[in-house]
């Protein structure tokens, strides 16, 4: 295998197979190296896929695509040990194409099939292939080291889509290693029940699907959250938590996970269900001031590997990572026109990546995981004292609701700034969402 | 025994028994992950830099439970347990963090 490739593309996630499906349609030559078993071996999300750009690439994708159901009804709340705020929503329009561009998907099942996309469409996806380093010529990336034999390849250009734990990119001196402020760790289970029940438990019609975040005792309190998402017949049930977090609190991930999985209010959605796997993700969530320079001679860099991740509620990494792969494919066609690959060849990619949503949301709330950590009193002393004080408002007794109200008023004012809570609030209005 | 140190006590019971319960049904579920095991680990310690660190956050941090503690309080690594999230590495500085060989490690199917 020494013959050159046009592109070398390392990882079959979303971000690797968005941009060798591309170039493969132009008609280059390209090679996409896997390290698992098979694309999606490896790969794990919430995870709800945003598919604006996938749709694009493959319209009515899911008719083919082993998507588990579209999102139509989400939902929202707060714990405290014992209590439960939330608020659903449900939206008809969704259940209909193209869904809302939101659908449930198994990373392992979902990978598998864009991978076949890529290669149907002429991309050589290579799996059970790790590449340890990249092949330099000065400060030019020329090509691969596959840990196989015959394992230097060479290409005009490297898209590296290595996702999160990003050895290659921090072997290059693209970015530090993350620290353990900008790494969440999500635990996760897939648990299986038949699909009558599923649409049954969450009120579900056909392939109607949920996703559900939880928040405040959902982590004991501490940054992070929660999560159910309904799959065909099985939902995922996870937890995240950024490393920081979990370290200063000495709680463990698995731990964690299962006192989710027995808090009162999450129990019972789960009832009766077979733990199927578990499985394990970071999600980086570096700061919009801290992205990583995305592209050098001879090399991009796409996806989670750049922190393409928005931390807000909207929670989407997927349709960024699909959309970095097509914007690096379409500056890399750019780059072999002008024969020119060079940083300024490929400089391309972070303009197209300025003018489109992933840099704009980037920008919005990019640093929102930093303002949160700011205000810790929303995870843990805000939901309590609210959810204490709706118990006061709602708990029958022998007082006049007057008296009930004043009490349950005054508790709260006891507990918490009033001013600071609201000051709070309005400064997480355009943070989260 | 006074009664605060009592109710510690009693704390402690509870607590042992849940890490009980819990590190059971940790070891159970990942029976239920499939492995394709290398005879070598992926995963590195250096006993020169573990020796001296007190937090030892490597155990606490894992959600697979790689990283243990030997009679002798050595880091042991049941790296064949490895989820590959490569959390420990972002914890640690000191680990040694490689991908396993193509096709090794975890394979999910469902992900
Ligand atoms: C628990 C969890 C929940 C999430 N929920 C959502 C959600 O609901 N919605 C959403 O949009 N996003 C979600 N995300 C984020 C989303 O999964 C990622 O943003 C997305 O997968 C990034 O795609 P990627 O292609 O950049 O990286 P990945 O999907 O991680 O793919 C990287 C690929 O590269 C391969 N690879 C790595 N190194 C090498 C190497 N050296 N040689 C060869 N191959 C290599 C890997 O095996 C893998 O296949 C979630 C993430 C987690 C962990
Ligand atoms: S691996 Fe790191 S955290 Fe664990 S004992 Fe060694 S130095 Fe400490
Ligand atoms: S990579 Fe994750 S699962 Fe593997 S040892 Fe490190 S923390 Fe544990």
């Amino acid at each position: 295998m020494n013959d050159k490739f046009d592109c070398i593309v390392i990882g079959a996630g979303p971000a690797g197979i968005a941009c060798a499906y591309t170039l493969a349609k132009a008609g280059l030559n390209v090679i996409v190296f896997e390290r698992g078993e098979y694309p999606g071996s490896k790969n794990v999300s919430g995870g709800v896929l945003y598919s604006t750009i996938l749709n694009k690439l493959i319209p009515e994708f899911w008719k083919d695509a082993p998507v588990e159901r579209h999102v139509s009804k989400r939902r929202y709340s707060i714990l405290s040990k014992d209590s439960e705020m939330a608020l659903e929503l449900s939206f008809d329009s969704f259940n209909n194409p193209s869904y809302n561009n939101s659908f449930t998907v198994l990373r392992a099942k979902f990978d598998r099939w864009f991978a076949k996309k890529a290669e149907d469409a002429g991309a050589f996806v290579l799996a059970e292939t790790v590449v340890d380093d990249f092949i330099w010529n000065g400060d030019k990336v020329i090509g691969v080291k596959a840990r196989r034999e015959g394992g230097d390849i060479y290409a005009d250009v490297v898209v590296c889509g290595e996702g999160a734990n990003s050895l290659l990119a921090e072997k290059a001196g693209l970015k530090k290693k993350p620290t353990d402020h900008q790494m969440i760790t999500a635990a996760k289970e897939v648990i299986s029940l038949p699909r009558e029940v599923i649409e049954d438990r969450f009120n579900l019609e056909n392939d109607e699907g949920m996703t559900m975040e939880f928040f405040g005792d959902a982590v004991k309190g501490m940054i992070g959250s929660g999560f159910i998402y309904t799959n065909r017949d099985s939902f995922s049930v996870g937890i995240g938590c950024p490393i920081a977090v979990m370290k200063k609190h000495g709680m463990r991930p698995n731990d964690l996970l299962e006192a989710f999985k027995a808090h009162p209010m999450v129990k019972k959605f789960l009832r009766g269900g077979k733990t199927e796997e578990l499985s394990a993700k970071m999600i980086p969530e570096p700061g919009y001031k801290n992205l990583p320079k995305l592209a050098a001679y001879g090399l991009l860099l796409t996806g989670d590997s750049a922190g393409f991740v928005n931390p807000s509620l909207y929670r989407e990494g997927s349709n960024m990572a699909m959309a970095s792969g097509v914007m690096a494919a379409e500056t890399i066609l750019e780059a072999k026109e002008k024969g020119d690959f060079s940083e300024a060849g490929l400089s391309g990619y972070v303009k197209r990546l300025n003018e489109s949503f992933v840099m704009k949301d980037l920008k919005r709330y990019g640093d929102a995981p930093e303002k949160l950590s700011d205000t810790p009193e929303l995870f843990k002393e805000y939901p309590d004292a609210i959810l204490k004080m709706a118990e006061g408002y709602f708990t029958v007794s022998g007082l006049s609701k007057a008296e009930m109200q004043r009490v349950a008023r005054k508790d709260f004012k006891d507990t918490i700034s009033v001013w600071k809570f609201l000051w709070d609030m309005y400064k997480m209005r355009r943070t989260i969402v | 025994m006074s009664q605060e140190s009592e109710v510690r006590s009693q704390e402690k019971g509870i607590k042992d028994f849940l890490q009980l319960l819990q590190s059971r049904t940790l070891a159970e579920k990942l029976y239920l992950v499939r492995f394709k095991t290398d005879t070598e680990s992926h995963l590195k310690v250096d006993p020169e830099k573990c020796k001296p660190c007190k937090d030892r956050d490597c155990i606490y941090i894992c959600p697979a439970d790689v990283y243990k503690l030997d009679e002798k309080e050595n880091i042991v690594i049941s790296f064949e347990a490895c989820l590959e999230c490569g959390t420990c590495r972002i914890a640690c500085e000191f680990i040694d963090w490689k991908n396993p060989k193509g096709g090794y490690g975890v394979c999910y199917r469902y992900g």
